[in-house]
């Protein structure tokens, strides 16, 4: 017995060895959430490697750092001046882009859609990847000390780089949009058609579930679509790089080039909180489709008041009309009964500059709405101090607020009857 | 105190001093972390895998040469986010079939470590996509040309990784 042992001794320890790390395996396999089983020999693991990446990642950034602050100070004047310029042309096209953000935003609220913001973020280096094809993640410099947990976003300037998978005291793993065990919910920009964006085992990006009776265009943006509760919606995932039918017939082939060069990571953004935010516009109640569609469609103007005891003939479909006909003046509906519209995104005037930079296909009534706020015959208007509207992520600006009626009729019309 | 392995009476066994032994295995490591991030095309080396045939083969010791595999690549293992094993039970496999050959062969000159990286690369592979697949269910495309290519340039970085690392072994 000694004698066999001894002949296959180097056998039987390879055997055993092998047979507890499949044993290992199988243990790990069978339970969904592995990582907490192996948490241990990861945290290990990871906290000898990352303090020299860390390390290293330190060293690189200080040299850097002092050459460029330094040593590399030739055309900073000249480029100090260009940035100003630039920033005086970005607050321009942030006055446009508040506009636009306030009105999508009383759209949303017409549809009661919930919209999710980036709240707050927090900026992380990358000091090291898990150095296999098979497993594409990388490592950050921020873990449960920094406030990063399970699910977080992370992204670049570029587009979505991955989200967090395990979180070490100062240290995360960060599993990229190409691996193949990920997958983010995405949105054809144009074409709206939504899909799972996956990783395949060789590093590509391919959107699936798109049904091969689709017409979806090469170039076209692929942004997150908010479905898989991780990414915020709307920020970019890459480009449909090629298009083609799989064997089943089915679906679509969609391979896609990520936003985010995932092949040359550094500083990444890590997404703490998401604001959840139920769009509203101002006012309170629910506004009816009929009444916005009032508003926004020219109606038959109201007659001027008539005196007591005359009759007073309203607008069809209007307070006057359907509450207060018998009332001696007309009178805003808020005074009968009827809920001001005042969340209603047509009525709502908007500053005169606006008008310039407005898109066109803009659904307000702008010029009449101003109008209107400043007809003091008309009587249903009545001029607010100005409101400061923030843009979510965007400094305030601020406006007029003014609060017309549900009719949205223009009151200056009343002078022409 | 520096470790030492005995194995057979033609060849000679080599050893290393304790800083070589713990140190280079994790500098393996730490490169194959931090290197393919600056260089992408990097991750296409496996510095661990090399270091493993390169202290089996010196030691000559089976059993020294499938726990220092079975080691380094658990460590590996662990730096993934995959399961714990999978690296660990194909650099096992390695670490013993190396050191076995190097009881029998003399692989000391260029072209039989090259030979012999290449070999064990593609057995490596060969046992880590079989682990993957059977076990852990993961959809892994195996590619000929890129297998044999990433073979190839994993044996030119080994033959010269070895000619480095020769510098430290000590005669027993």
């Amino acid at each position: 017995m000694e004698t066999v042992l001894g002949r296959y001794r180097n056998l039987i320890i390879l055997v055993g060895v092998l047979f507890l790390q499949v044993l290992g395996l199988a243990v790990q396999v069978k339970r969904t959430s592995d990582a907490e089983s192996t948490r241990l020999i990861r945290v290990w693991a990871v906290g000898t490697i990352t303090p020299l990446e860390r390390g290293l990642i330190w060293g690189q950034t200080y040299s850097g750092n002092l050459w460029h602050n330094y040593f590399y100070l030739r055309g900073v004047r000249a480029e100090n001046r260009q940035l100003k310029e630039q920033i005086d042309q970005l607050r321009l096209e942030q006055v446009r882009l508040n506009q636009d953000a306030e009105q999508a935003h009383r759209l949303q609220a017409l549809l009661s859609f919930k919209e999710r913001y980036i709240s707050k973020t927090v900026a992380a280096q990358v000091i090291g990847s898990s150095g296999s094809d098979q497993s594409r993640s990388v490592y950050i410099d921020k873990g449960i000390s920094d406030g990063i947990e399970q699910d977080m976003a992370v992204l670049t300037a570029d587009g979505v780089v991955g989200k967090v998978l395990t979180v070490f005291p100062s240290t995360s793993l960060v599993l990229l949009i190409n691996d193949q065990s990920s997958g983010v919910g995405a949105i054809l920009e144009k074409s709206r058609l939504q899909g799972v964006l996956r990783g395949t085992p060789n590093g590509e990006v391919m959107l699936e579930r798109v049904m091969s009776d689709e017409q979806v265009a090469p170039g076209e943006t692929l942004l997150t679509s908010g479905g898989d509760q991780i990414f915020p919606k709307g920020l970019p995932l890459g480009r449909v790089a090629k298009v083609a039918g799989t064997d089943s017939g089915l679906f679509l082939n969609v391979k896609v080039k990520p936003a985010a060069n995932l092949g040359r990571l550094e500083e990444v953004l890590v997404v703490l909180a998401k604001q959840e935010h139920q769009a509203t516009a101002e006012g309170t109640g629910r506004v009816r489709t009929v009444d916005i569609m009032a508003q926004r469609l020219p109606s038959v103007p109201n007659k001027p008041a008539v005196s007591a005891g005359g009759a007073g003939i309203g607008v069809p479909g209007t307070a006057a009309n359907d509450g207060a006909a018998k009332t001696p003046t007309v009178k805003p509906q808020s005074q009968t009964g009827v809920k001001p519209q005042t969340s209603a995104p047509s009525v709502r005037p908007k500053p005169v500059e606006s008008d310039t930079t407005k898109p066109q296909g803009s659904i307000s009534m702008t010029g009449v709405a101003n109008k209107a706020a400043t007809n003091p015959a008309s009587g249903v208007t009545s001029a607010a101090p100005p409101k400061t509207v923030t843009a979510p992520g965007k400094p305030a600006i601020s406006r007029p607020k003014t609060v017309t009626p549900a009719t949205g009729t223009p009151a200056s019309e009343d002078d022409s009857h | 105190m520096p470790i030492t392995y005995t194995s057979g009476e033609q060849v000679e066994v080599y050893r290393f001093s304790v800083p070589v032994t713990v140190g280079v295995p994790l500098l393996a490591l730490f490169l194959q972390a931090f290197v393919p991030l600056r260089f992408p095309f990097f991750s296409i080396f496996d510095l661990p895998l090399l270091v493993t045939i390169f202290f089996a083969m010196a030691r000559r010791n089976p059993v020294s040469g499938l726990l220092t595999g079975a080691l380094i690549g658990l460590i590996q293992d662990a730096l993934t986010h995959r399961a714990i094993g999978l690296y660990g039970i194909a650099k096992t496999v390695v670490g013993f079939g190396a050191s076995s050959m190097g009881a029998k062969l003399d692989a000391e000159n260029a072209g039989a470590r090259f030979l012999l990286t290449l070999g064990f690369y593609l057995l490596h592979s060969a046992v880590y996509f079989t682990v993957a697949r059977g076990m852990v269910s993961l959809t892994l495309d195996w590619s000929w040309s890129r297998g044999v290519l990433a073979g190839l340039a994993n044996a030119a970085v080994g033959v010269a990784l070895y000619f480095v690392l020769d510098r430290f072994k000590q005669r027993t």
